[in-house]
């Protein structure tokens, strides 16, 4: 494959970020989740 | 007695759903995108980066677009419900991030085709300053204040900042760019690509999409909380004054 460097690039960097992000939006959801009552959480 | 619960779940059968089809649909443009599309007749292998480029800008004005809809009803409702600028902060700060990695991909696909990480062209300039403008916005949401006046001037910016989106996506035509014009959503209809390019550009844009619906579900409850949390210290810290003043009389 021709300018592997260059599309592993964009690929790694794009999934990375979104892996790193969806981590971290679950991990401060979980740590509020445990210290807000339910009544403030529609959702439960 | 009013027992309070602490349930730590933040997902829900719809947000599992979205992020399961997000996964499939990843799954899908790596592998598709990667290994199965043929090579482009001018740009070889480089093409694949079109798979990973376009949806994530597409997943930026998306996210622009959400935001100045969403502050939109949060001026024009009568409750100011928050939900609704929560929704525009979440979309804001994945938009924001979609959009810097739409430019860094494109200035590694430049790299290749035109042989510059970056040039001055109109199309990278205004997509640059449209990121800017955003960045901004997340600023003057971190601003201190109510929640309301954060609403109402974020709210503002929002609405015009929105306007710069057509300048972004029209500028290939108002000015000589380097970036080639729309290929899908050219106008006349007429695609010139392969099948299983197109099918993987499609799940692409469809993949990206369900990441940031899942994105700003789960960010908009995590604002949601920060909001309940701050609002409680605000109470707790009130009632300890009101009983310091009583105590002191």
């Amino acid at each position: 494959m021709d300018h592997l460097g260059f599309i592993a690039a964009v690929y790694g960097s794009t999934f990375v970020v979104i892996v790193a992000l969806v981590v971290r939006t679950v991990a401060q959801g979980r740590a509020l989740a445990s210290k807000v009552a339910d009544k403030d959480k529609p959702w439960t | 007695m009013n027992v309070q619960t602490f349930n730590a779940r933040v997902a829900t059968p719809t947000t599992r759903l979205v992020g399961a089809m997000a996964i499939a649909s990843m799954a899908w443009v790596v592998l598709g995108g990667l290994f199965v599309t043929p090579k482009d007749v001018d740009q070889g292998d480089a093409v694949r980066i079109m798979y990973v480029h376009v949806p994530t800008a597409w997943v930026a004005y998306l996210a622009f677009i959400v935001t100045a809809v969403a502050s939109a009803c949060w001026l024009l409702s009568r409750k100011h419900s928050m939900g609704f600028d929560r929704v525009a902060g979440a979309s804001a700060e994945v938009g924001v991030i979609f959009m810097a990695m739409t430019l860094l991909s494109g200035s590694l696909w430049g790299r290749i085709t035109w042989g510059a990480f970056w040039a001055w062209d109109p199309r990278l300039t205004t997509t640059a300053f449209l990121l800017v403008t955003y960045i901004g916005y997340l600023a003057v949401r971190g601003l201190g204040g109510s929640l309301e006046q954060r609403a109402r001037r974020s709210a503002v910016i929002a609405l015009l900042a929105v306007l710069e989106i057509p300048l972004v996506h029209f500028s290939v035509l108002l000015w000589r760019s380097l970036h080639q014009n729309a290929s899908v959503l050219s106008g006349d209809g007429d695609i010139k690509m392969d099948g299983s390019m197109l099918t993987t550009l499609l799940v692409g844009v469809i993949g990206f999409t369900c990441t940031f619906a899942w994105l700003v579900m789960h960010r908009q409850r995590v604002l949601a909380m920060q909001d309940a949390m701050e609002m409680t210290q605000l109470d707790a810290a009130l009632r300890e004054r009101a009983n310091e003043s009583s105590r002191l009389k």
